[in-house]
């Protein structure tokens, strides 16, 4: 089985699906002839045709109302937004179009498009080409959005999406595209190949959407994260030498409860990680279901690990991002917590 | 050189206010006929005079004139001024249902009759319109229930919809209608796309897209013409120019600047003007349109003049913002008059005639309404509660399941 990164793994599930469905067209900001900034589409053009995977005029709005137009005639496009700091334009399509379509016209219509975009910091990439925008679509009833955290997961879950019926918002996690970055700065990057989850099969598979999964099991306290922060929370959690039950949530909406409430009601502690910042991010979402699902089962407070409430700062993007530090701290305080 | 002066904002105001006089001198009139009608492969670099043309057909005595004058049958026509009274008679009734209090809401579209009417009849039932809320005519002329409208408006336990949509936001995908929605322009790039998709799976069917002249300044507007530009999408962009947008006249748009068929010209598309209360021209341009695009020739873009004869909607006073008695000056009539004028000309159509259509419309109309009733009016029917649930996903989450249960439906 070869090894991939997540770029290779991204462009294997396109590269799949083109092949096996007609349906599916791929188009976006350089998508095409160049093969994306991030290189996930690279050669795609090449093998499959320009009708296939093209590039489109720069217009976020555009770009997915072509989608949902094309989505609604019976094709399964996969538009890219090239950052998802660029979404904004086409939030509009997304919410008051995308997402409604099924519901307003009595199920007669619906537009099974999938939007990737890459996101999160990490990158020096300043407060446009950092953000994390996953709770503006997670509070949209009709999106679905979904965040890999490692090359095999985001082919099987690409795949996944791109054969759902309903519009799925597939967020890329940049800063992971090359290797796990864990959030210790200032050592080499380990490639994927030394990671278990670069061995990617080269045809057909699916991870399928609103399924969690238990990357370290434990029993004294539950980390719930998605994308980059997996990496770090497993990071901490070794620094701590804590006995935690890492759960990587892969997809946010739909959210796999179960494996959720289980989890905390077993471990009694709850830390939630999250790069976006903290005001009514996911986490707080993700409290308030722990706090309605598992409260007399909780022994300490649950804890937010987040980006600052503020916008995504150049310089002092290692202070903002929740780095392995500031998420050992938090485990520590929860398990060390007594009522 | 130029003396320098402290610098002007200009805001844009219409020619007449309420108590003022009605002026309708704006509106760049020419003679039905006087058009140049081009081959549809013509180039685009050859026909930037249309934008600024007037494609008319019917003349002041009612006879067809000049080179767009399309060749159709009396039958054709006979539908064509049947899906047009049968609009009219219909909005005022439901209108009045509004009134008494049977729906929460409704919209006319009063003298632009025309501008569903007739693209309806040019194109197929497996081509797509992505409608505006004001071209229930489109339906009318495809023999669209009329009871499924009045469920629809009234939310009762029989509207298509489940409850779940504004009134007249229809969807009726059968009929080659679109999912309508209450935000303006968010659908003109769905057409461009859908047509896309039919241009990529070698299909044969066509999109038609309305826009009301006010949302022309939406972005969606200008995204939709750059990507059916780029792409060739075999697709017609409608602009309904109506003159108002609730209270804003057609300048507060650019109207005052160039007409919003000149859009086109920035995009290389094809873009024709063209008086939209002439059943003939529009249903001419429409097939002059929808010919480029069935022959990989791309978009057209067409303004329809026109004027928004009633309010905007059950909760507009349009004597608030404009002359009480600027519809009656409208230099471009009633489509519906001007049709039915023209038929008679010809000898195929009489006042009795005309009359005997009123009445059977109207007679279907209330049948119809009846029907409606007897399931119920707003509040007093709606479909199941567990409606509100479904087609949010394909399969409603936890979330949605555990919800309807907390709500016991």
């Amino acid at each position: 089985m070869p090894a991939m990164n997540m770029i290779q793994a991204i462009n294997s599930a396109l590269d799949v699906m083109l092949e096996r469905d007609p349906r599916v067209l791929i188009f976006g900001e350089d998508v095409g002839y160049f093969g994306g900034v991030f290189r996930a589409t690279d050669g795609l053009m090449e093998k499959h045709g320009a009708k296939r995977c093209f590039d489109t005029p720069i217009s976020e709005g555009g770009i997915i109302a072509t989608a949902i137009g094309m989505g609604a005639y019976g094709l399964r496009p996969v538009a890219e937004i090239q950052f998802a700091d660029y979404i904004l334009p086409a939030y509009d399509q997304l919410v008051s179009e995308a997402a409604r379509l099924r519901y307003r016209s009595g199920g007669e219509f619906w537009s099974p498009i999938t939007v990737r975009s890459p996101y999160g910091g990490g990158i020096f990439g300043g407060q446009t080409h950092s953000a994390s925008p996953e709770a503006l679509f997670a509070h949209v009833s009709g999106l679905k959005t979904v965040i890999p955290s490692s090359p095999y997961d985001a082919k099987g879950l690409l795949i996944s999406a791109i054969e759902d019926d309903d519009p799925v918002i597939f967020l890329e996690p940049k800063r992971i595209y090359n290797g796990p970055f864990d959030g210790r700065q200032g050592i080499p990057l380990k490639p994927w190949s030394t990671h278990a989850a670069s061995a990617v099969p080269e045809g057909h598979y699916t991870v399928p959407l609103g399924k969690a999964n238990v990357v370290r099991p434990g029993q004294g306290v539950t980390v719930l994260a998605y994308g980059t922060m997996v990496h770090v929370c497993l990071a901490a959690v070794d620094d701590v030498g804590a006995d935690a039950e890492v759960i990587d949530l892969r997809s946010i909406v739909p959210l796999d409860i179960d494996t959720v409430v289980q989890s905390v009601r077993k471990t009694g502690r709850c830390v939630i990680v999250h790069e976006a910042s903290r005001f009514s991010g996911f986490g707080a979402e993700l409290s308030a279901l722990v706090q309605e699902e598992c409260f007399y089962h909780l022994q300490a407070p649950i804890e937010r690990v987040t980006g600052w409430d503020t916008p995504y700062p150049h310089a002092f993007e290692w202070d903002y991002f929740p780095g392995p530090q500031r998420v050992s701290a938090a485990i520590r305080r929860c398990v060390e917590a007594r009522p | 050189m130029l003396k320098n002066s402290r610098l002007q904002l200009h805001i844009p105001r219409p020619p007449a206010r309420p108590g003022e006089t009605p002026d309708f001198s704006y509106v760049d009139l020419q003679p039905a006929g006087a058009c140049r009608r081009p081959p549809t492969d013509e180039a685009e670099s050859r026909m930037r005079d249309l934008p600024f043309g007037l494609v008319r057909v019917l003349d002041d005595d009612g006879s067809a004139v000049g080179p767009w004058a399309p060749e159709l049958g009396d039958e054709h026509l006979k539908r064509g001024l049947r899906a047009m009274v049968l609009t009219r008679i219909f909005d005022d009734r439901m209108f009045k249902c509004h009134r008494q209090g049977k729906t929460s809401f409704f919209m006319k579209s009063t003298g632009e009759e025309a501008l569903g009417a007739a693209p309806s009849m040019v194109l197929g039932m497996e081509d797509m319109c992505f409608p505006t809320y004001r071209v229930v005519s489109y339906l009318m002329a495809r023999d669209y229930p009329l009871a499924d409208l009045v469920n629809q408006i009234f939310s009762n336990a029989a509207d298509p919809l489940k409850g779940r949509q504004l009134p007249i936001l229809y969807s009726a995908r059968r009929y080659g209608f679109y999912s309508l929605s209450g935000n303006l322009g968010s659908r003109f790039g769905h057409a461009v796309g859908w047509a896309m998709a039919s241009a990529y799976m070698e299909d044969d069917k066509i999109a038609l897209a309305y826009v009301g002249e006010g949302t022309t300044a939406e972005g969606d507007f200008h995204e939709a013409l750059t990507f059916a530009s780029v792409f060739h999408a075999p697709v017609i962009l409608a602009i309904t120019n109506n003159q108002w947008a609730i209270s804003s006249f057609q300048g507060t748009a650019g109207g005052q600047e160039t007409t919003f068929a000149a859009c086109s010209l920035g995009y290389g598309i094809p873009g024709l003007r063209v008086d939209g209360n002439d059943f003939l021209a529009v249903h001419a341009a429409t097939a002059w349109a929808a010919e480029r695009a069935r022959s990989n020739l791309g978009a057209t873009l067409i303004e329809f003049v026109t004027y928004r004869a009633a309010g905007h909607s059950t909760s507009d006073d349009p004597t608030r913002y404009r002359p009480s008695d600027e519809p009656r000056h409208w230099p471009l009539g009633d489509p519906i008059a001007r049709l039915k004028n023209h038929m008679i000309r010809r000898g195929f159509w009489s006042e009795e005639e005309h009359a005997a259509l009123e009445a059977e419309c109207d007679r279907q109309v209330r049948e119809a309404v009846k029907a409606g009733e007897e399931i119920g009016t707003l509040g007093k029917s709606k479909p199941g509660v567990e409606e509100m649930f479904e087609c949010v996903y394909k399969v409603p989450d936890w979330r949605l399941i555990r919800q309807r249960q907390e709500l016991g439906v």
